[in-house]
């Protein structure tokens, strides 16, 4: 079985279709990279995988291991193991990021009916995870992503990431605002996740980031359908001559 | 004088009137004081209750809401003062001094007046009107000069509350915490009356909490008059809670001297019609000034903040930040106004207020207002009211946290904004327990 299967999926976002019948299978150990011009439908394919309001669905299936999860609520989704990276990462003050990190991994315990992490070994595990992601205490004490970079936000996702150990993660447009540098960081980050458990899906724009993660498959999106898969080459060869020629295919 | 006395209408203003006649002569207080409860009466008798023609009690019209006026409380018995040891088991983590009124009347077993700090003094206001204490007299009143009619009906009924001088130079160490409990086995009217001095340089922290055993049904007006001495550092956090009356009147009467540090807090969950007024005047220059405050409504509650700051001389700063979360039919009124004096010079005035509605059938209504007759400040005012961010939620509730844990989160993060402003961090903790509490009732 598929950990990840979505057919014929429609989605409409203000009485606009967005995706017009998406098909994609997903792997256990697998990284698939989407990639799509602007308005393909890449965000919305991330969004509407983590159950934001607001995308309706009017026709098709999401199975995470064989089970629809198109029903469920957002947190449900993440309980399951569904994790989306945002393109834009929200600043909540006021909630600090180890109360936001604690709330979100016992939540998730809770659900899934394992006893809660007690302080310390939470405490432990962050240090651990932040550590590698270059992430200080300072920044772990203040609000979550409050006063954060760009660079310094997207590497807080992979930190909540890596702490919430999601089977299915899900990165959009992690890429953008970042400098080599952070993108160095950030893809690290991600490749320690690797695992024959666990499958990721990389939405990018750029084939950039597919240095750093290199994907098993490569998915082109275009009008909101998958329009050609391939291997890694597919990236360089998208880099070469860029979307247009998608565009007139899915026309 | 030449003014018309208005006819006496409604059931409320009739009550008050025969209350005032048969209790006038057993308050405390020698001739002076019974003259300053006339003229004070009078006042009241020549307005009536403020209603929604009043500018100022625009939105909390007492001639409606005032039905009737409670008789007023008995002096509690040994069955009132146990209740009322339950219900002040309140903020025991600040370790404060605890000075506790009973409905209206200073219960010295209940307080703890062991061992005052040095400069510290401690007394009961009917035992100082009924003994003609004259540094009380000299005061009382002074501070601040006010027409109000809620003032005026403190100043005709007032009974008992607490006279506390901190000397000059003098810092406590533990804050002082005044508790008003309502425990009368019948519904009653209460009127407390409080004088406090901090004198120049002096370090205090005054919390006062006003709560009860026996549900909403009081009638409560309470009054503080409050000198912050040049260089004292005052904060004043007063908590209106569970019981703290069917109608809660509160009025701080306030002046802030020359390079003081001043922080006042409003925290209000209970009542079910509340006004707290705060009349605040800078008479020296160079001070810094915090007032802000936090609401949080549910069923029917109505809570009323109506702020004067009065920059009356230059180079003073404040900072007005309020926010209300309103559930249910909660309804919460800001009405704020600064005024900056034409000598008020280098005045920083900033204001907030901020409503998070929780149900389509909440209400907030802000009125900020500047007045400024000076030419070289910086004043500004912002207010903004609606519901949680949907996005914020969606972010919360995609990393596994339920929606109302979620909300939860984003509401204590909403009020922890203006309750970061209390220096006190044991008494911070202590009320961001309450907002959670809060929010478990809630659900």
């Amino acid at each position: 079985m598929h950990l990840l299967e979505v057919k014929n999926l429609h989605v409409e976002v203000d009485g606009k279709k967005i995706l017009n019948g998406l098909e994609l299978s997903i792997g256990k150990g697998s990284v698939h990279a989407i990639m799509g011009p602007n308005g393909s439908g890449k965000s919305t394919l991330a969004h509407v995988l983590a159950g934001k309001a607001d995308y309706v669905v009017t026709q098709g299936e999401v199975l995470l291991d064989g089970e629809d999860i198109l029903a469920l609520a957002p947190d449900e989704r993440a309980a399951k193991g569904l994790f989306l990276a945002f393109q834009y990462p929200l600043e909540i003050p006021g909630v600090a990021t180890m109360t936001f990190l604690r709330t979100a991994l016992n939540a998730q315990r809770k659900k899934r009916g394992e006893p809660e992490l007690l302080v310390p070994e939470f405490i432990k595990r962050v240090n651990e995870v932040s550590g590698k992601l270059g992430i200080d205490k300072d920044m772990l004490r203040r609000g979550v992503n409050v006063g954060f970079s760009g660079g310094e936000k997207k590497r807080n996702e992979i930190l909540q990431m890596a702490l919430l150990e999601p089977r299915l993660c899900v990165l959009d447009e992690t890429d953008s605002g970042l400098d080599i540098d952070a993108l160095k960081v950030v893809s690290e980050g991600v490749n320690r996740l690797r695992s024959p458990e666990r499958a990721f899906v990389v939405i990018t724009h750029y084939q950039r980031l597919l240095d750093y993660i290199v994907p098993d498959v490569v998915h082109v999106l275009s009008k909101g359908r998958i329009v050609k898969t391939g291997g890694k080459a597919l990236a360089l060869e998208l880099e070469a001559t860029g979307y247009a020629q998608y565009r007139d295919e899915a026309a | 004088m030449n003014v018309e006395v208005r006819p006496i209408k409604t059931a409320a203003e009739t009550a008050l009137a025969t209350n005032f006649a048969a209790v006038k002569r057993a308050l405390p207080g020698a001739a002076a004081v019974s003259a300053l409860r006339e003229a004070a009466f009078h006042r009241f008798e020549t307005e009536g209750l403020p209603h929604r023609r009043v500018e100022e009690w625009k939105y909390t019209d007492l001639r409606a809401l005032m039905r009737d006026a409670k008789p007023l409380a008995d002096a509690p018995d040994a069955a009132a003062k146990a209740r009322a040891r339950q219900a002040m088991a309140v903020l025991s983590s600040i370790e404060a001094r605890t000075v506790v009124f009973v409905d209206g009347v200073f219960a010295p077993e209940l307080s703890d007046l062991a061992d005052l700090e040095a400069g510290l003094t401690i007394g009961s206001m009917a035992q100082g009107l009924a003994s003609g204490d004259p540094h009380l007299v000299a005061h009382l009143g002074k501070l601040i000069t006010t027409d109000d009619v809620a003032v005026a009906l403190n100043t005709a009924f007032m009974g008992d509350g607490a006279v506390i001088r901190v000397a000059e130079g003098a810092a406590l160490a533990r804050p002082i915490h005044l508790v008003f409990v309502n425990a009368g086995k019948e519904p009653a009217s209460v009127f407390v009356r409080s004088l406090v001095m901090i004198e120049k340089g002096a370090r205090a922290m005054l919390v006062e909490s006003h709560i009860g055993s026996n549900g909403d049904e009081d009638q409560v007006n309470a009054a503080l008059e409050l000198k912050v001495g040049d260089a004292a550092h005052v904060d004043h956090v007063k908590i209106t809670g569970r019981g703290a009356g069917a109608l809660h009147v509160s009025t701080l009467m306030a002046t802030v001297g020359a390079h003081a540090r001043f922080n006042e807090f409003l925290f209000t969950t209970g009542g079910a019609v509340v006004r707290n007024q705060l009349f605040v005047r800078f008479t020296g220059e160079g001070t810094v000034a915090g007032i802000r405050g936090a609401s949080l409504l549910k069923g029917r509650q109505h809570a009323d903040t109506t702020l004067v700051a009065d920059h009356a001389v230059a180079d003073c700063t404040s900072r007005e930040v309020f926010k209300s979360v309103l559930d249910d039919e909660g309804r919460s009124v800001f009405q704020g106004k600064i005024i900056v004096r034409r000598h008020a010079q280098k005045t920083d005035a900033k204001m907030a207020t901020h409503a998070l509605l929780l149900s389509d059938t909440a209400e907030a209504n802000n009125k900020p207002e500047l007045e400024i007759f000076a030419d070289d400040v910086q004043c500004g005012h912002g207010a903004t009211s609606g519901d949680l961010d949907e996005d914020l939620l969606f972010y919360l509730r995609a990393r596994g946290i339920p929606a109302n844990e979620a909300e939860a989160l984003l509401i204590q993060a909403f009020v922890g904004e203006a309750v970061e402003g209390i220096e006190h961090a044991g008494l911070r903790d202590a009320l961001m327990d309450q907002v959670v509490a809060w929010l478990a009732a809630r659900k």
